[in-house]
C-alpha cells in the first residue's frame, strides 16, 4: 500500500465539531482526526498522523466507490454520497449544534458525534471500524460490552460510549468494534460516540432523535449564518469561511483557534510540522476585522474578551500564543511513537514559537481594540489601562529586533513589519485617546509613532529596489510587507506602495499565489505557497484601486479550496495540492477580508454596531 | 462566643486574603478576583462588580469566620496551626467544589458546555481554578490558609 493510500489528501478532509472541539472526516468516510474534550487536548482518533496506530471511526461501502460530499445547506453538518456498483449509500456525520436553552432542557454528552447511514438507492455493503487510541495513540482504552447501552471504551477519567443500531463484534484485546451490515434501498442505520470527562457517561438517546437532532443542527447553523450581513462578491464563498472559522472558535472563552490540527505537513515528508491548535496574537486584528464586518459582533466581542483576559497574565508583555484559556505555557515536544502524516516527520505537540519576541502583536491587539470601539463597543477601565501598558512596553521594545510575523528561529532581527506593527499600535493608540477611550501619554506617543515612521521609511525601504523589505538594510522582501497598506500605515496607491507590490508579486508569486518569504529559516526549502498571503495581494489590489483585477485573483484563488469551500495553511503551486494544517482560520479570514475589503471599495459593504446586534439565542426552533 | 472579636478579626483575616490575592493578579500569577466573580453575579459592569464584590465578599468572610469561631468554640481552643488546617480545607473546598459548581449558578459565567452559541460571559474557571492560570490553586490555597491563621491566632476562646 502506498502513502497516498494510506493518507489521504488533505484536501480530502472535511471538518465537522461543536466549537469546542472539532473532527476530520475524509472522503472515504473516516474520522481520523478527534481532539477531546477540546481542540488542544490530546487526540481520541489520529489516524491522520498515523495511519497504521492513530485510531479512526469509519464508515463506508465494503467494495469500491465514488464519493461526493456537501455540508448540509449552510451548516456544518456533512453529507457524503457514496456510489458503488451495487447502490448509494449516504453517510451524515454531525457534532449537534442546539441553543444553551435547548442544552438545559436535555441531558446531553458533554460531546456527541452522530454518524446517521442510509441507503439510498440499490443495495450495498457497509464497513464499520471503531478504534479510539487516546493520548495521540500512546494508550489503547478499555473496552467493554454493555449490551443495550452499548461499547464503552474507558481510559482513565474519558469515557466514550459508542451506540447504535449495527450490531457490532468487539475485539477485546485491539478495543476495536468491526461490522459488515447488509443495506437496501430505503434503510437506515446510526452510530453514536458520546464522551465524558470524569462524570458517569451520559447515553447519546435514540436514534429518531438523533435525526431530529440533525435537523435542528442544520437549522441552528442557518440561523446563525443568516446574521451574516455580507452580500458582496463571491458571497457562497464567504459564508463557507464564516462558518469554518465559526467552527474554529472556543465559545466557553470566545478564543479562535488557528487550525484544528497538528503537524500536518507543509511539505510531505519534510519537517515543517507544526502545532496550530493555539490561539495567535498575530491574528487577531485580521479576526476581529473579519467578524465585525460579516456582523458578527458578539463573537467579535468574545474574541476580543478572551484577548484582553489571555493576556492578563503575562501584561504588559504579549506572547506569541496562547491557549484556549488563555495559558501560555505552550512547550513544544515531539511525539516519536507517530508516524507522521505520509512520513512527515517529527509530529509536534505545543509551541516553540510561545517563547519568541515577536513586536506585530502589540499593533494586533491595539487594532483589534480600536475597531472593535469603531463598531460600537466599549471598554472598561481596567482594559483601558491594559492597552496602555502594552503602548508603554512598545515604546521601550520597539527599537529591539525580533522573530519576525513568520516566526523564523533563527537570530532575531530588525523586520520592517514589526516596526510597522509598533506603529500601528501607538497610532491606534492615540486614535483611541482622541476618541476618550483611554488616557496616553500624547507628546511621548505622538514623538515614538514619528520616529518608528522614519526609521521604517529610511531603513525599511529600499529605492535601489523601490520597495519596502523584509528587514532593515536588507534587500529581501516577503508577503508581510502587503499588509502596510492593509493597516494603512501606507496608502496602497502610493509609489512606494505600488513599487512594493510588484516587487513582493515579482519575487515571490507563482500564478495567483504567493510564497511568504524566500529568505533562508534555517529548515529545508520546499514550503508551498502561503495561502493567506495571496488573499493579502488581493485586497492590496483592490485598495491601489485596480478591484476588477482583485476580483479576478480572487476568483482564481477560490479555485483551489476542496470540494467543500476548506482552505489549508499552504497550497502546492504546481499541484495545487493543500499543505500544512487543516482548515485553516488565516487563511479563510484572509478570504473574508479580500471580499470585504472589494465590496467596500465597490461601496456595496453593509456594516453593524456592537449595540444593535441581534440576539441570537433562540428558545425555539 | 465573642461576636464583636469574630467579626473585628474576620474583617481583618478576608483583608488579608483579599489583599494577597489581589496582589496575584497585579504580579501576572493569576487571573483570579473573588470580588470580580461575586460581584458579576449582580452587575455586567465591571467597575461596578468590583466595588459590589468586594463588599459582598467581604461579608462572606464574616460568615466563614463565625463559623471558624464555632469550630474553635467547639473544640475549646483557638491557635494558629488549627486556624491554618481549617484554612486549608476551606480552600481547598472552594477549589475543588465551589468554583467548578460556578458556571451553573452564575448568571453570567459560561460553562466548559457553552457553544457553539458564543458568549462575552465570564470564562469558567475549571478543576482547581486552572483556567485562570496555573499557579491559581497555590495561591488561592496561600490566602486561604493566611486567613485562617489569622482568625486562630487572633481570636481568644
Amino acid at each position: 500500500m502506498t502513502p497516498a493510500d494510506r493518507y489521504p489528501p488533505i484536501s480530502s478532509y472535511a471538518i465537522i465539531g461543536n466549537c469546542r472541539t472539532a473532527a476530520l472526516v475524509s472522503d472515504r468516510g473516516s474520522i481520523d482526526w478527534l481532539c477531546l474534550p477540546r481542540f488542544d487536548s490530546p487526540s481520541i482518533f489520529g489516524a491522520l498522523l498515523d495511519a497504521g496506530k492513530g485510531g479512526r471511526f469509519q464508515i463506508c461501502p465494503a467494495g469500491p466507490f465514488r464519493a461526493s460530499r456537501r455540508y448540509v445547506g449552510e451548516s456544518n453538518v456533512l453529507e457524503t454520497t457514496f456510489r458503488t456498483a451495487t447502490g448509494v449509500l449516504r453517510l451524515t456525520d454531525f457534532m449537534p449544534a442546539e441553543s444553551e436553552w435547548e442544552k438545559r432542557r436535555a441531558l446531553r454528552p458533554d460531546h456527541l458525534l452522530v454518524r446517521l447511514v442510509d441507503c439510498l438507492q440499490g443495495a450495498v455493503d457497509v464497513d464499520v471500524c471503531c478504534a479510539p487510541r487516546p493520548e495521540y495513540a500512546a494508550e489503547t482504552p478499555h473496552l467493554a460490552d454493555r449490551g443495550p447501552l452499548g461499547l464503552i471504551y474507558s481510559h482513565g477519567r474519558h469515557v466514550l460510549a459508542l451506540q447504535g443500531d449495527i450490531p457490532l463484534a468487539v475485539d477485546d484485546a485491539a478495543a476495536t468494534a468491526t461490522a459488515r451490515v447488509h443495506l437496501a434501498a430505503g434503510e437506515s442505520r446510526w452510530l453514536s460516540l458520546a464522551y465524558s470527562d470524569g462524570f458517569p457517561a451520559v447515553l447519546a438517546p435514540p436514534g429518531a432523535i438523533l435525526r431530529e437532532l440533525a435537523h435542528r443542527s442544520v437549522d441552528w447553523w442557518e440561523h446563525w449564518i443568516s446574521s451574516c450581513t455580507y452580500d458582496g462578491p463571491f458571497a457562497q464563498a464567504v459564508r463557507r469561511s464564516a462558518l469554518a472559522l465559526k467552527l474554529l472558535t472556543f465559545a466557553p472563552s470566545g478564543a479562535v483557534v488557528a487550525a484544528p490540527t497538528t503537524s500536518l505537513p507543509e511539505r510531505p515528508g519534510g519537517v515543517r510540522n507544526w502545532d496550530y491548535r493555539y490561539c495567535w496574537l498575530r491574528d487577531a486584528s485580521l479576526t476581529v476585522r473579519a467578524l465585525l464586518g460579516l456582523g458578527y459582533t458578539i463573537e467579535a466581542g468574545s474574541f476580543l474578551s478572551w484577548l484582553l483576559h489571555a493576556t492578563r497574565l503575562t501584561w504588559p508583555e504579549l506572547r506569541v500564543l496562547y491557549d484556549v484559556y488563555g495559558g501560555a505555557d505552550l512547550r513544544e515536544r515531539t511525539l516519536p511513537h507517530l508516524d507522521g502524516y505520509a512520513g512527515s516527520r517529527p509530529v509536534r505537540i505545543g509551541n516553540l514559537a510561545q517563547s519568541q519576541l515577536q513586536l506585530d502583536v502589540y499593533g494586533e491587539v491595539a487594532d483589534a481594540a480600536l475597531r472593535f470601539v469603531t463598531h460600537g463597543g466599549k471598554l472598561d477601565r481596567r482594559t483601558c489601562r491594559v492597552l496602555v501598558g502594552l503602548g508603554e512596553t512598545v515604546c521601550a521594545s520597539w527599537r529591539e529586533p525580533d522573530h519576525g510575523v513568520w516566526e523564523i528561529r533563527a537570530v532575531p532581527r530588525h523586520h520592517t513589519f514589526s516596526k510597522v506593527m509598533c506603529w500601528v499600535a501607538l497610532d491606534r493608540l492615540l486614535q483611541l485617546h482622541d476618541r476618550g477611550h483611554v488616557r496616553v501619554p500624547v507628546a511621548r506617543f505622538r514623538r515614538e509613532c514619528e520616529e518608528i515612521r522614519r526609521a521604517i521609511e529610511t531603513r525599511g525601504f529600499s529605492e535601489r529596489l523601490g520597495s519596502y523589505v523584509s528587514t532593515f538594510d536588507g534587500d529581501d522582501v516577503d508577503a508581510s510587507l502587503l499588509q502596510l497598506a492593509n493597516f494603512q500605515y501606507a496608502d496602497a496607491a502610493s509609489p512606494r506602495m505600488r513599487g512594493t507590490y510588484r516587487r513582493v508579486r515579482s519575487a515571490l508569486g507563482d500564478g495567483p499565489l504567493l510564497y511568504r518569504y524566500l529568505a533562508v529559516d534555517g529548515l529545508p526549502p520546499g514550503e508551498g505557497a502561503f495561502g493567506i498571503c495571496a488573499f493579502w495581494a488581493t485586497e492590496c489590489r483592490a485598495r491601489a484601486g485596480d478591484v476588477d483585477g482583485a476580483v479576478a485573483d480572487l476568483e482564481r484563488l477560490l479555485g483551489y479550496a476542496n470540494d467543500v469551500g476548506l482552505f489549508a495553511e499552504e497550497i502546492d503551486p504546481a499541484t495545487g495540492a493543500a499543505l500544512g494544517n487543516f482548515p485553516q482560520a488565516f487563511t479563510h479570514i484572509g478570504l473574508i477580508n479580500a471580499a470585504l475589503t472589494i465590496a467596500r471599495m465597490r461601496g456595496t459593504l453593509r456594516t453593524r454596531h456592537v449595540s444593535a446586534a441581534a440576539p441570537r439565542e433562540r428558545k425555539r426552533v | 462566643m465573642n461576636l464583636p472579636a469574630a467579626l473585628l478579626w474576620g474583617f481583618a483575616a478576608t483583608t488579608v486574603l483579599t489583599t494577597l490575592m489581589a496582589g496575584s493578579q497585579v504580579m501576572g500569577l493569576s487571573r483570579m478576583s473573588i470580588p470580580f466573580l461575586l460581584g458579576t453575579m449582580v452587575t455586567p459592569d465591571r467597575d461596578r462588580a468590583m466595588l459590589a464584590g468586594i463588599g459582598i465578599h467581604f461579608v462572606n468572610g464574616w460568615i466563614f469566620a463565625l463559623l471558624y469561631v464555632l469550630a474553635f468554640e467547639a473544640l475549646h481552643r483557638a491557635t494558629w496551626w488549627l486556624g491554618a488546617l481549617a484554612g486549608l480545607l476551606h480552600g481547598l473546598f472552594v477549589l475543588v467544589v465551589v468554583l467548578p459548581l460556578l458556571p451553573a449558578v452564575h448568571p453570567r459565567m459560561a460553562s466548559e458546555r457553552q457553544g457553539p452559541t458564543p458568549t462575552r460571559l465570564l470564562q469558567p474557571p475549571g478543576f482547581l481554578a486552572i483556567h485562570y492560570g496555573r499557579r491559581t490553586p497555590i495561591i488561592a490555597l496561600i490566602a486561604h490558609v493566611a486567613y485562617g491563621i489569622l482568625l486562630g491566632a487572633l481570636y481568644v476562646v
